[in-house]
């Protein structure tokens, strides 16, 4: 699991030819570290609770709890449907920065993914 | 301020004040300011019936079964106080939770004094799907009484949020299903404070729900008995878990100028009490199944108890109304004692 780091600052166009570099890489298959995290959802709260993903990672949350949950970003980039005991919802960031979430029935449950354009 | 409360049967203490906020309370931390008369009675535990009464202001419990409890059998009229169904729950703290409301209904169904009237304090289904919400109103159809309702978080989980609750019991409501209505000369509102809740907060009412509570009090003469009854607790039981109103005192400072005001939840799945003031609070058992007492578990989460114990953390709460003297009564009762 990928913990926080300084976020890369660049300009957005060389923002934008890395990623392209980054999808090229994937699509020649070199990236086995490519793209997916997973945030479990137990005890009512979000583990871990900050997340630091490169752009193009597809991030899962998976509700380990006997109570629904749900996955709502606080700016609204993103909302899960409701998720019943080990139920999942995955959402792909792209664009970088950072994202608050928490869960929409009990928003005491918070979290954070950021997003940089560098390599993880 | 702390102070111990100690459960009944096995002598154990739980320090609990001091985990409590008092959402009246706006002095600041170190303030010198007078700090409002504070009374929380200890949590009652399982099948511990308790009755509750508040006259002239004062609390006053007594342990069911006493010539007190007694005499409150006979008042004139009383209403059943029911919540935290979750029919669709199916984890193992309870996998029948239609069995558990079932008896809950036998049990009102078999009260000496019929109720008047039956409230629901909210989740009534655990994931507010149309075959849930069909069953929980085909069995508590079955008390054959007028049922109030307001939603919990667990209600308004549609993909409209709310909508399916609203086109079932709606009617006659504002906003996303706030109302009012007098019976026996008590004036009761029900609040929603389960929608649009923000990030790191608590319950929410918002602004709108805010105005029309100040505008519908208005008019009423101080004298009138208020009863308030929402999902989440409007006062601050623990925040750390998010239970509480993040505006429930604003809510309550529209109701400062009446006697007696009565304000009853659910969402937390067993009892608690607390007067402050001219408000007495109280939060029901659920029909469902338990959580824990504050700060005794790592989450809220449903609690596992061993088969036999499940009917004694389970249950109904009756208010009864005495005229002329003006005490609400509260009396709890587990589905098992």
């Amino acid at each position: 699991m990928t913990h926080s780091k300084p976020a890369v600052s660049l300009p957005r166009r060389a923002v934008t030819q890395f990623a392209l570099l980054l999808s090229g890489a994937l699509l020649a298959g070199r990236a086995a570290w490519a793209a997916t995290a997973a945030v479990s959802i137990e005890n009512f709260a979000f583990t871990p609770r900050l997340l630091t993903v490169v752009a193009g990672t597809t991030v899962t949350w998976t509700n380990g709890d006997d109570i629904p949950h749900n996955v709502m970003s606080t700016e609204e980039a993103f909302r899960s449907p409701v998720l019943d005991t080990d139920e999942h919802f995955a959402f792909t960031f792209t664009t970088p920065g950072d994202y608050a979430y928490f869960c929409g029935l009990h928003p005491h449950m918070t979290g954070q993914v950021s997003v940089t354009p560098g390599q993880g | 301020m702390t102070e111990e409360c100690r459960h009944p049967g096995t002598g154990s203490s739980v320090k609990i004040l001091e985990r409590i906020m008092d959402p009246l309370d706006t002095a600041q931390p170190g303030e010198a300011g007078p700090k409002r008369r504070f009374l929380l009675e200890c949590m009652t535990w399982a099948g511990t019936g308790v009755l509750w009464s508040v006259a002239a202001g004062l609390p006053q419990a007594a342990m069911l079964g006493t010539a007190q409890a007694a005499e409150s059998a006979a008042t004139p009229f009383s209403f059943v106080q029911i919540s935290d169904s979750h029919i669709g729950f199916d984890k193992p703290a309870n996998p029948e939770p239609l069995a558990t409301l079932h008896e809950a209904v036998q049990q009102i169904k078999a009260l000496r004094q019929k109720p008047a009237f039956v409230l629901h304090t909210g989740d009534i289904t655990h994931l507010s799907k149309p075959g849930e919400f069909d069953a929980a109103q085909q069995m508590i159809g079955e008390i054959g009484l007028p049922v109030f309702y307001v939603p919990g978080e667990h209600d308004v989980l549609d993909e409209a949020r709310g909508r399916a609750y609203l086109d079932r019991y709606g009617a006659g409501s504002r906003g996303a299903g706030w109302h009012s209505f007098d019976q026996h000369g008590v004036h009761y509102i029900g609040l929603v404070n389960v929608l649009d809740l923000k990030a790191g907060g608590l319950g929410n009412l918002g602004t709108e729900q805010l105005e029309w509570l100040e505008n519908n009090v208005a008019g009423l003469a101080s004298s009138t008995p208020i009863v308030v009854f929402a999902h989440i607790p409007l006062w601050t039981v623990y925040p750390e878990w998010g239970w509480g109103t993040e505006d429930g005192a604003q809510a309550l400072s529209y109701l400062r100028l009446f006697g007696s005001v009565t304000v009853l939840n659910g969402h937390i799945h067993q009892i608690m009490q607390k007067v402050e003031g001219n408000v007495a609070f109280h939060t029901a058992r659920s029909t469902a199944f338990p959580q824990p007492v504050p700060g005794t578990a790592p989450s809220p989460g449903p609690v596992r108890v061993p088969p036999g114990e499940l009917r004694h953390l389970l249950g109904t709460t009756s208010v009864s109304f005495v005229r002329g003297t003006q005490p609400l009564a509260i009396v709890d009762s587990p589905l098992a004692h």
